[in-house]
């Protein structure tokens, strides 16, 4: 059996294994809790497991290894943000959004507003995020099929050439995923993301245990090897050979470049506690104890893995080369891969060790890659379902009955408007589909949240004014920034209508999306809606009494 | 229920779930002010440091290269401790947060939680 063979076998067998909890989860999926929330019924540490399962994906994975072995350093801070931002959920979000909330994001934002105006911007804002990660992660799925089962330009895999086999595959991975929610619910997703992070977790564990015997477990020799190889010395170990990069020649462009880095900078760190298929795993506890339990194994769990991801990034970048990488691929996302083939014909013995390894791997991620499009569709066909059908159009008189079922809808209509986009989208870069959902979370989301649960005066004008604001902020200044337009890498090359100078919104986009909120607030006549509904809202979140 | 009026503010009933009026009531106690100063007196000041911390971290990444690249040991310079720090921060935070949420927060929460679940 070939590399490929072995890829697809294993692939099946995961794809079986899931499919088996699927139908198994849905007989135990009678009512609307559980098949929004899994019947409140997860441990924290299963509910940690499946916040990995549900956050690590394959821009984590296999992004950010390939960064730090393209450009060394830099990569890092994508690890750094991506961990730290954690600790915004764990002690501002997680709690009292589980104590206050039923399903969704929006039942906090909506406590103590009017319905109809903040559940449909919540919606409108839960499913543009929850769009622009799904693309990613579908577009990045047809990218690697390619390569990691190696078909080459004018090669064909069971009669289809590359560009039929990307098709196939985000086809493959949107189906998958309509089914994983439509049948499973919530139960369905959350081993699906269990059972992923165990691989995930059991796969770099193993491959970062490779690299380091390879160093004789000495991380120094290992940096130094890295540099070495990549032809930059030192400076591959020191921040701005990606970011930040400094241009003697041009003042601006290395002011303009510094001002990106903070941008990432911030909207890493605060995008996680404003991602909607994030915030709505906490419902899926019983108590908000279990919930900051949830998110303690989480930050366990995740920076373990983002730790073992300096050891894929150098060991790719010393093992493998930068320049065997970018050969495969220019966006280094074959790094991984291509390590744990190396890794294997080191320790499994030759060229058919080498095969089973990078199978194994390749199989991880197309595993990584689902249980993250199915939190993701399952977020945005609960928001549809439960805010807008429910509460905007029904006006909360809908039957759990009928909410599910079009809950179940939803999640077919979603999956099929996503797998055409992505065919349609597979030229965008897959970072910067990302880079968008976060700073997108980070300015209407994260505001909204952080204003309702702490904020008496909040009301409902500045609910609107800050998820709209913060939202439509992000989403211009990103179409008129280089990565759209006006740069070599950008998805128009050839035309320039950019004006704005970072890729990253964040540094604009998220003050904005506060100050849009504060603004809102304080220019409205209403008075804030009802002080009774806040105090309910405050002893809620802080004690749970009350709570679903 | 001739008990339950939660669309309106009247006296705190004496059983049934807690109603509007019973929320007013809980949130104007001295018990539950402790209970809120106790949590946001932690978190607040805890986002800040962190933030903080990691800003410092971002933003001597851009503009203190020289500081982030200098050698400590081997191959190993200033830039990934500082890196590796974010880690050991953001996993004693989350341990200190624990710690104090089990002892300072959970038993006055529960108290809360019990008197208006449960009243006599």
């Amino acid at each position: 059996m070939s590399a490929r063979d072995i890829t697809i076998v294993l692939f099946l067998v995961f794809v079986a294994f899931t499919l088996g909890i699927t139908i198994w989860a849905s007989r135990q999926t009678k009512d609307a809790t559980d098949f929004y929330a899994g019947g409140r019924s997860f441990s924290g540490f299963q509910n940690g497991m499946a916040i990995g399962g549900d956050y690590m994906s394959a821009a984590s994975f296999l992004g950010i290894a390939g960064i730090i072995a393209l450009y060394g350093y830099d990569g890092f801070l994508y690890s750094i943000g991506f961990l730290v931002a954690w600790l915004v959920a764990l002690l501002l979000v997680a709690e009292l959004l589980r104590n206050s909330g039923k399903y969704t994001m929006a039942d906090v934002l909506a406590f103590r507003m009017k319905q109809k105006p903040v559940r449909t911007a919540a919606a409108v804002s839960t499913i543009t995020v929850s769009i622009f990660y799904l693309l990613a992660q579908m577009v990045g799925a047809g990218a690697l099929v390619a390569l990691l089962l190696g078909i080459k330009p004018g090669q064909t895999f069971l009669g289809m050439d590359a560009d039929t086999a990307k098709i196939a595959t985000i086809i493959m991975v949107g189906a998958l995923m309509i089914i994983y929610v439509t049948i499973g619910g919530m139960k369905g997703t959350t081993y699906v993301q269990i059972v992923k992070a165990f691989l995930l977790m059991t796969g770099a564990a193993v491959m970062t245990i490779m690299v380091f015997a390879a160093f004789k477990f000495n991380l120094s020799d290992l940096l130094g090897d890295a540099a070495a190889k990549s032809g930059k010395g030192d400076a591959f170990l020191e921040p701005g050979q990606r970011y930040g990069v400094e241009n003697p020649k041009d003042a601006l462009a290395t002011f303009y470049s510094k001002m990106d880095l903070l941008s990432l900078g911030i909207a890493l760190v605060l995008g996680t506690a404003g991602l909607p298929h994030i915030l709505i795993r906490f419902y899926t506890v019983p108590t908000a104890k279990a919930a900051r339990k949830s998110v303690l194994w989480a930050i366990g769990i995740i920076g373990t893995f983002y730790l073992m991801t300096l050891a894929l990034g150098f060991g790719a970048a010393a093992l493998v080369g930068g320049k065997n990488i970018t050969a495969l691929d220019k966006a280094g996302n074959i790094a991984a891969p291509e390590l744990a083939r190396v890794l294997g014909e080191r320790y499994l013995g030759g060229e058919t060790g080498g095969a089973i390894m990078l199978a194994v791997i390749a199989a991880v991620a197309f595993a990584t890659i689902l249980a993250v499009v199915a939190g993701l569709t399952l977020a945005s066909s609960s928001s549809l379902a439960h805010d807008f059908y429910a509460n905007v159009i029904k006006g909360g008189q809908a039957s759990e009955r009928q909410e599910v079922r079009v809950a179940r809808i939803s999640a077919l209509v979603i999956g099929a408007v996503s797998i055409v986009l992505a065919i349609r989208a597979q030229t965008l870069n897959v970072a910067f589909l990302v880079a968008l959902a976060f700073a997108v979370a980070a300015s209407g989301n994260l505001p909204a949240i952080l204003y309702s649960l702490f904020w008496k005066r909040f009301n409902t004008t500045g609910a609107v004014s800050a998820i709209y604001g913060g939202l439509i902020m992000a989403v211009v200044l990103v179409f008129f920034s280089p990565v759209v337009s006006g740069s070599a890498t950008a998805m128009f090359p050839k035309s320039d209508w950019h004006w704005f100078p970072l890729s990253n919104p964040g540094l604009i986009s998220i003050p904005f999306g506060f100050f849009c909120g504060w603004l809102g607030t304080i220019l409205s006549k209403t008075p804030p809606d009802g002080p009774e509904k806040y105090a309910e809202l405050e002893v809620r979140s802080l004690t749970g009494a009350g709570a679903h | 229920m001739a008990t339950d009026s939660a669309n309106t503010v009247d006296q705190p009933q004496v059983t049934g779930p807690p109603t509007a009026a019973d929320y007013v009531a809980v949130e104007a106690s001295p018990e539950f002010a402790k209970l809120r100063k106790a949590l946001r007196g932690f978190v607040f000041p805890m986002t800040a440091a962190f933030f903080l911390w990691y800003a410092l971290y971002v933003i001597l990444s851009a503009y203190a290269r020289g500081f982030m690249d200098t050698k400590i040991v081997g191959h190993i310079n200033v830039a990934l401790i500082f890196g590796l720090l974010q880690f050991v921060s953001t996993f004693v935070i989350a341990w200190l947060y624990s710690r104090y949420a089990d002892k300072n927060l959970d038993p006055t929460a529960d108290a809360i939680r019990a008197k208006l679940e449960n009243k006599a």
